[in-house]
């Protein structure tokens, strides 16, 4: 599509905008029904960008995630003011901030290229010259499964899927384990032989 | 946490055998089209958290309780494990070691053990996030086991 460059900028802008409400609006609703927004825009941008999977992810997750926001928001809407003087917190954190930068891009500035990887033993073949060239020649063959994506997360780099298995799993009883009923705690002193 | 009404639990009873469907078929055919484990265990987990918010949390509780959805979460990331582990057969971890060169495409079982990490995941992100929908949905400040029916 050819203006498919203008929505994108306006899909953007509007992304931008919903954030700017989310953060100053007073009303918790208001800005858990922001982010839902934010997020939804956010879908239709990978589908422009031709990203099927990741849209389908974005939304799905999306949904679960205004659920269990508009729960925890819905009985006690208003938020609190914060009064008084930030400039001393607001200028630590700018010059932390910029002490950070500026060692990031001289740490940067030694690494390869950006699209020119280490691991590709194909350069030295000089058929390709990026290791993704490499994957989506070779997915089909040497994985059996035509979803590019799937190929890559499951078989070409599945130890960061386990990574990623594993930080969902540990961050759900993180959670559960700070939400369990406080009761239980109580109810084991009193009644210890039961 | 009460259900709602009778046009929500009706509609949530038509609706919620095609949301699993659905499910089920991004996670098994996550090689083929676009989805995979992920996804689909999180659609999944709308199907439950569907039925949960439509009939009440009591109701889900009688035949899902948060001890089973964590035990099927356990399960799922073991199998992931295992899978990944399984691939010392073939040489390195998580080699694909079920997948022969040469095999047809586009079929259910042409990518070997993808198919089988796709499940996995797909049990394990559905369990799993059931289980912060519980945790989030039986939380009260303040609460205790030993005061009176909640009224949320």
């Amino acid at each position: 599509m050819e203006n498919t460059p203008v929505f994108l900028y306006v899909l953007i802008g509007a992304m931008i905008v919903g954030s700017m409400v989310a953060v100053e609006t007073a009303d918790l609703l208001s800005a858990a029904i922001c982010v839902g927004a934010v997020g939804f825009a956010l879908s239709v941008i990978d589908l422009l960008l031709g990203a099927p999977g990741l849209a389908i992810t974005q939304v799905v997750v999306e949904v679960v995630c205004l659920i269990i926001l508009i729960r925890a928001v819905i009985h006690r809407r208003e938020t609190e003011d914060l009064t008084g003087h930030w400039s001393l917190e607001i200028g630590a954190t700018l010059l932390v901030l910029g002490v950070f930068l500026a060692l990031t891009f001289t740490a940067m500035a030694g690494l390869t290229p950006f699209g020119e990887p280490l691991l590709d033993e194909a350069i030295k073949n000089e058929e390709v010259t990026t290791i993704s060239e490499r994957y989506l020649r070779e997915a089909k063959e040497r994985t059996g499964a035509t979803n590019v994506v799937t190929a890559i997360l499951l078989d070409f780099r599945a130890y960061d899927t386990l990574g990623e298995a594993t930080v969902v799993f540990v961050s759900i009883i993180g959670a559960v384990v700070v939400l369990r009923p406080i009761g239980r705690l109580r109810r084991e002193r009193h009644e210890p032989d039961s | 946490m009460k259900g709602m009404s009778l046009i929500v639990k009706s509609v949530t009873r038509l609706v919620t055998a095609f949301i699993v469907i659905f499910g089920i078929n991004l996670v098994l055919f996550g090689h083929l089209t676009p989805g995979g484990g992920f996804p689909g265990g999180v659609v999944l987990a709308c199907a439950l958290i569907l039925v949960t918010l439509a009939f009440g949390r009591e109701y889900v509780s009688q035949f899902f309780t948060m001890l089973a959805a964590s035990i099927w979460d356990g399960i799922g990331a073991l199998a992931f494990l295992t899978v990944g582990l399984l691939g010392y057969s073939g040489g390195v971890f998580f080699v694909n070691f079920l997948h022969r060169d040469g095999s047809e495409s586009f079929r259910l079982f042409s990518s070997g053990s993808i198919l089988i990490s796709n499940m996995a995941i797909g049990l394990k992100i559905g369990a799993c996030l059931f289980l912060a929908f519980l945790a989030v949905a039986s939380f009260r400040r303040g609460a205790t086991e030993n005061k009176g029916p909640d009224k949320s």
